[in-house]
């Protein structure tokens, strides 16, 4: 089987300092990878030179495009990187309002993404939006209201449903929980579990919490002072940690 | 269906002064398809911890776990997961569910992942639920709320929903009362019945003797007590 996603040997600097170095990973179709790690770890790096939003210095990311297979994005022309960006990729920022336009409706939020790829009949793309809205349990007579009217958690299940809704292969998600309180978080999980298995997504999900990536990642990824440190089976490397900052992140977690 | 050859393992605590601690030696086990063996030993002894490596949650340091034809020991996360997809199931002693999914879904979900079409999966679970005797008001909840011996039972089931060739038993008879503990050994002896491979802990005697085909001590392989 090919990898979705092939990362190999990428490293990202900021002048002298090491963003991300030494990263190589292969990501699989279905699989969601978990990426942890402390503030300055490099794991918002490594998720931004993946996504294309940053240009990383050294190694190659390559994609399985659905025309020419395994294509390196980091050296493809600029449009078609945007088309990627577009079709088969989604973003999910951590603050929904980097990912919504939050001065057009929920509906238009939605619907924009279609039309950037070519959908043009407007009963239609009304009826996606709205389907899309149901998806992530947004009430139909929301659609034509601003996501300024909307709670933290709603603007953050909009902001999954603009992405989605072109049916992307590939999803990157940069603390797609954080600031939301417990109990919108436990929606928001149940919701983008069940959106990985009935679309087969492929996630990328960099956060700072365990019990996240507990219940959505498969693998997981530790990252400490731009480089990764551990690697393996989610619970696994909960469970049984080898490295010692692993243990010591996994033993500092507060039991409830 | 599985074999286990001179593993080891031990847990190097670095933020405790790098204390290196063993707790497994040279251990060897063989189940057959059709077989329950049951691991003892006092507490302590490894036997949760075997299980664990068993199910790839615990590194192996050395030696082969195979499960059919894939070791364990060394299979890439990705061969783990479909491993515990359609081959090897397990049952721990605690429910780890998402919050808000209903109790019908926590038990269908190894059924949907694996491809049975939706309401194959539902009345499976549906007809799991009932014969361990957890009332069909509460399916549509949530398990997370539910009591000790009722979460233990939708672990259960959950756990007996897909027909694996090859399952892990943490003491699945704890905290059930007789009429629900007889239950789940007549389960267990159907898994035995289509040639599952089975390894179990049980502290309940009268279940071990009345399900497993043998005992392997556990004892034997723990740096510091083996006699």
């Amino acid at each position: 089987m090919t990898p979705l996603l092939q990362v190999e040997n990428l490293a990202k600097f900021y002048g002298p300092r090491i963003g991300c170095t030494d990263v190589s990973l292969d990501l699989y179709p279905g699989e969601v990878m978990g990426i942890v790690g402390e503030s300055g770890s490099g794991k918002s790096t490594l998720l931004n030179c993946l996504a294309g939003h940053l240009t990383p210095d050294r190694g190659a990311v390559r994609f399985d495009t659905r025309a020419d297979g395994l294509r390196d994005t980091v050296t493809m022309s600029e449009p078609e990187r945007r088309m990627l960006s577009r079709t088969d990729w989604a973003f999910v920022h951590q603050h929904a309002r980097d990912g919504l336009r939050m001065n057009v409706s929920a509906g238009g939020n939605v619907g924009e993404r279609l039309m950037a790829v070519n959908a043009r009949h407007y009963g239609a793309i009304r009826d996606e939006a709205i389907d899309w809205l149901g998806r992530v349990e947004i009430t139909e007579d929301r659609i034509d209201d601003r996501p300024t009217a909307f709670s933290g958690g709603m603007q953050q299940r909009l902001q999954i449903a603009r992405n989605l809704v072109t049916g992307p292969r590939l999803v990157f998600m940069d603390e797609p929980t954080g600031g939301l309180d417990v109990s919108v978080q436990a929606r928001l999980l149940d919701l983008l579990r069940s959106l990985v298995r009935e679309m087969n997504l492929s996630a990328i999900i960099v956060t700072h919490d365990l019990a996240v990536v507990r219940l959505l990642a498969d693998r997981l990824m530790v990252m400490k002072d731009g480089h990764v440190i551990e690697t393996g089976l989610t619970d696994q490397v909960l469970d049984d940690p080898q490295h010692a900052y692993t243990q010591l992140l996994v033993s500092s977690v507060l039991q409830v | 269906m599985i074999s286990i050859e001179n593993v080891s393992k031990s847990f190097v605590l670095h933020n405790q002064g790098a204390a290196n601690i063993s707790v497994m030696q040279a251990a060897s086990l063989q189940v057959a398809p059709g077989e329950c063996v049951a691991l003892t030993g006092a507490s302590g002894a490894g036997k949760s911890t075997l299980m664990r490596m068993i199910y790839g949650n615990y590194l192996t340091e050395t030696g082969r776990i195979m499960i059919g034809d894939v070791d364990v020991a060394r299979a890439a996360p990705r061969e783990i997961i479909q491993l515990r997809r359609r081959t090897l199931g397990y049952v721990s002693q605690f429910l780890r569910v998402v919050p808000r999914v209903s109790t019908l879904d926590v038990v269908a979900e190894p059924l949907l992942v694996t491809g049975t079409p939706q309401d194959k999966a539902l009345r499976t679970a549906q007809d799991l639920l009932a014969r361990l005797n957890i009332p069909e008001r509460l399916w549509s909840l949530s398990p997370t709320t539910f009591s000790g011996g009722e979460q233990q039972r939708v672990n259960i089931a959950r756990g007996f929903s897909y027909p694996y060739p090859a399952l892990l038993l943490d003491e699945p008879t704890a905290s059930l009362d007789p009429t629900n503990r007889a239950t789940v050994l007549e389960m267990i002896k159907e898994a035995k019945a289509r040639d599952a491979a089975i390894i179990g802990i049980f502290h309940d005697h009268a279940a071990r003797d009345a399900i497993c085909d043998r005992q392997v001590d556990m004892t034997q392989y723990t740096p510091g007590l083996a006699a």
